[in-house]
């Protein structure tokens, strides 16, 4: 509603969803915090410790909001 | 002027079931072989403002000799219409915290400043360019991090730390917003840094490893548009409660004691020999006007509670911004601006009347 974001800056337009060429994304596992890489098709389950939900990143870009 | 407060004509007349004489009457045509026409010089020997108690973040004054509408201008002028400068736009970097990204953004926005306003012009519009002269920045870049086992100092002898005995900057306050000088605002400043006006104000919690990091941009407004602009936390005013006592039928001495208890604290005094009930005139002001006094036969006729029509008690607490003594003139200065408008729009529609049409179309007021 209040929140406009900015241009991704580098990325182009109207390809950010994918985040460019990069096929494995950053998660981070609910359980134990760590970071896993993973691939599309992979199994969704933690190097680490096996919990089977990750997190999605926090944005990098900038988000803006009006204080009210 | 303390025996004038009794001239009948400026009561408003409080009954067990409903109030009478609301209004003022005088006016031109009321009164027989009466001038009540408006005259300043009249108006300035009525005119009474008293500072009756002041402290670091509240007023109270009475304002006396003036109609309602005045004092009732002044009381919205002050909640809306005298600007200050908060917190509007928030671009977030990051944030990590449980709280949301917009209720954080909201709270931010309603921190205080101590900002001048006057230093400041009204950004036109959202879009429009920010400037040194329009807007304030701050940041907001704080990190939640474990105390290493040496630093730690146990206050209390409980079996769990408090968090921020173990926590570095486990809470972020209002005293963490850092102000960034743009242009000239380091000398304009330079006296009186921006801060808020309170440094305590709880903004979010945090745990290790969480993270805020965003920049703030403070523009000047005023309460109509949004509360957080607003430079009073309240402004009221309430009229002058007044006892009287019939003079033709006293309280009888055995029920002094009963009579005494139907008001408020102070209100009323005995006679200590005589059992004989008076006024108590500087308590009168703190009476609640509850008309408990009306529930017993016993007196009845004997007192008649009221209120002076024109004699307002103000109550106003500043968020600092403003001094407190200072409220009152700023709002004055508001509303004399605002007649400076209505009257250059009279001026230019009776010079349009009398000679040729000066401009094309309707009489453009500003929004003032």
């Amino acid at each position: 509603m209040n929140q406009q974001q900015q241009p991704a800056t580098g990325s182009q337009p109207g390809a950010s969803f994918y985040m460019g060429q990069r096929l494995e994304m950053e998660y981070l596992c609910a359980d134990c915090g760590a970071k896993n890489e993973i691939r599309p098709r992979e199994p969704i389950r933690c190097r680490e410790c096996g919990h089977r939900i990750m997190y999605k990143k926090r944005t990098k870009r900038m988000v803006q909001f009006e204080a009210r | 002027m303390q025996s004038d407060i009794y001239n009948p004509r400026r009561h408003v007349g409080v009954h067990a079931e409903y109030i009478s004489d609301v209004s003022n009457r005088d006016f031109p045509g009321h009164y027989p072989d009466e001038d009540n026409s408006w005259n300043l010089d009249l108006f300035r020997k009525k005119l009474h403002v008293k500072v009756n108690e002041l402290s670091q973040r509240s007023i109270q004054f009475d304002l006396v000799g003036v109609d309602a509408s005045i004092a009732n201008a002044f009381r919205r002028i002050l909640i809306a219409e005298v600007p200050t400068i908060a917190i509007e736009h928030v671009y977030v970097w990051n944030n990590t915290s449980v709280i949301q990204d917009e209720v954080l953004a909201h709270r931010i926005g309603l921190v205080p400043l101590n900002v001048d306003p006057s230093y400041f012009e009204f950004k036109p519009d959202a879009q429009d360019q920010a400037t040194d002269r329009n807007t304030l920045v701050f940041k907001l870049d704080v990190t939640c991090t474990r105390k290493p086992k040496t630093a730690i100092v146990r206050g209390t002898k409980k079996a769990e730390p408090e968090p921020e005995e173990i926590y570095n900057h486990s809470i972020v306050t209002s005293g963490d917003l850092t102000w960034e000088p743009q242009g000239e605002q380091s000398e304009v400043f330079a006296s009186k840094p921006p801060r808020p006006t309170n440094e305590n104000i709880v903004l979010a919690k945090l745990r290790p490893g969480q993270e805020i990091s965003m920049e703030l941009h403070a523009i000047k407004g005023v309460g109509k548009e949004h509360a957080k602009w607003s430079p009073v936390a309240t402004a009221t005013y309430r009229l002058l409660p007044l006892v009287v006592l019939n003079p033709e039928k006293p309280v009888p001495p055995q029920y002094a004691e009963k009579f005494r208890k139907c008001f408020s604290p102070g209100v009323i005094d005995i006679d200590p020999v005589t059992k004989a009930v008076s006024v108590n005139e500087k308590n009168l002001r703190n009476e609640s006007m509850n008309r408990e006094v009306f529930r017993h036969k016993e007196f009845e006729g004997c007192v008649e509670l009221k209120r002076v029509r024109d004699f307002f008690i103000f109550n106003v607490e500043s968020e600092g911004t403003y001094a407190p003594e200072k409220l009152l003139p700023e709002s004055i200065k508001v509303l004399r601006q605002k007649i400076a408008t209505i009257r250059s729009a009279a001026e230019r529609l009776l010079a349009e009347i009398e000679g040729e049409p000066a401009v094309q179309g309707d009489v453009e007021m500003a929004d003032a």
